[in-house]
């Protein structure tokens, strides 16, 4: 291939990612953090040890440990009722339930 | 009778070692006994740290395993920082050489992944560009212009299916590896780090990319490694995760 003809073609290649990337649903964007949803030691973050934050959740649905979702669908997620019966929804505020005595 | 360090270091990274002469509490009485929970909890605390570290080669050679391999870790390779969460760098190198999993050969490069996610992590933060910009710019000044990607990309090659086998025992219902070497590319679309496998020519790509080579020598590096190479799928990959950070001329 000559260099005008590959420089052609990149430039298409260039066009047709840009049209895939706006078509896509943007995931990458498409995240948040939800509150009280998690099960025990399951809660999201890669940071490894020494940090707190990796896994540490020791109660299921704690309300101060958090999961990514899609977006929009925190509210909506479908978790056990508490004790006393009362409803139990995700957040995207840290909750005062469900913390480790 | 004082203790000097490297008595004590070497009791205390030997389990079978003889407590050191001399130790006090302070009010005189004998801590020799305390010197034997403190030398547990080094280890214990070391090796935990291992397995929250390297997650998925902690599944898969199981969780007893793991905890002889770390233990013989832990006392080759002492963190050299205070920061734990970047201990184990030589993990990999360690398990090249580890007689015990030496026939699972793809183990050096999941702990290569491991490691690379948790360091993704910590990476800077950093905006991309429009990628727009990309398409602005006349064709002939975008082949000789450098593309930065972000702090936090990290790309791991292997002649194993890597990415695969990080999927099959991290996400729920994955499929089972099949043999294939695979190139994988550690984006941070928003908050954490997330592993993709790259299509065929896309490890020279981002290799070339990453050391500083131009749009046009990396798009050459990746066709000269596979003639097949969607330049495309790899753009449009970079720029849904915000891997594209600058473009210099």
């Amino acid at each position: 291939m000559s260099n005008t003809v590959k420089t052609i073609a990149v430039a298409g290649a260039v066009a047709a990612a840009l049209a895939a990337s706006l078509s896509a649903p943007a995931h990458a964007q498409a995240k948040e953090k939800c509150f009280g949803v998690s099960l025990a030691g399951k809660n999201d973050c890669a940071a490894g040890p020494g940090t707190t934050c990796a896994g540490t959740s020791s109660v299921d649905y704690q309300g101060n440990a958090w999961t990514l979702v899609d977006a929009g669908t925190c509210a909506d997620i479908e978790l056990p009722t508490m004790a006393d019966g009362a409803a139990r929804t995700g957040s995207l505020e840290e909750l005062s339930r469900d913390l480790p005595a | 009778m004082t203790v000097d360090q490297t008595t004590f270091r070497r009791a205390l990274l030997d389990p079978e070692a003889q407590r050191p002469e001399g130790l006090g509490d302070g009010q005189g009485r004998d801590a020799g006994r305390r010197f034997d929970v403190y030398r547990n909890n080094v280890t214990v605390s070391l090796s935990e740290a291992l397995e929250t570290a390297f997650p998925t080669v902690a599944k898969l050679v199981g969780a007893q395993n793991f905890k002889r391999l770390a233990a013989t870790f832990l006392r080759q390779h002492l963190p050299s920082s205070p920061l734990m969460m970047f201990y184990g760098d030589d993990m990999p190198t360690f398990l090249e050489a580890f007689e015990p999993t030496a026939t699972i050969g793809y183990l050096p490069d999941i702990a290569r992944l491991d490691l690379a996610l948790r360091h993704s992590y910590h990476a800077a933060d950093a905006q991309p560009f429009d990628p727009a910009t990309l398409q602005a710019i006349p064709p002939e000044q975008l082949m000789a212009s450098t593309v930065t990607l972000a702090p936090a990309t990290r790309l791991i090659r292997s002649k194993w299916p890597v990415h695969a086998i990080w999927a099959f025992n991290t996400v729920p219902g994955a499929p089972k590896p099949t043999m294939a070497a695979q190139d994988t590319l550690i984006l941070r679309a928003d908050l954490d780090p997330e592993p993709h496998l790259l299509p065929a020519g896309g490890g020279a790509f981002t290799d070339a990319l990453l050391n500083g080579q131009t749009f046009g020598a990396a798009i050459e590096a990746a066709t000269t490694e596979d003639a097949t190479f969607d330049l495309s799928t790899m753009l449009a990959l970079l720029i849904v995760n915000n891997a594209l950070t600058d473009l210099k001329d």
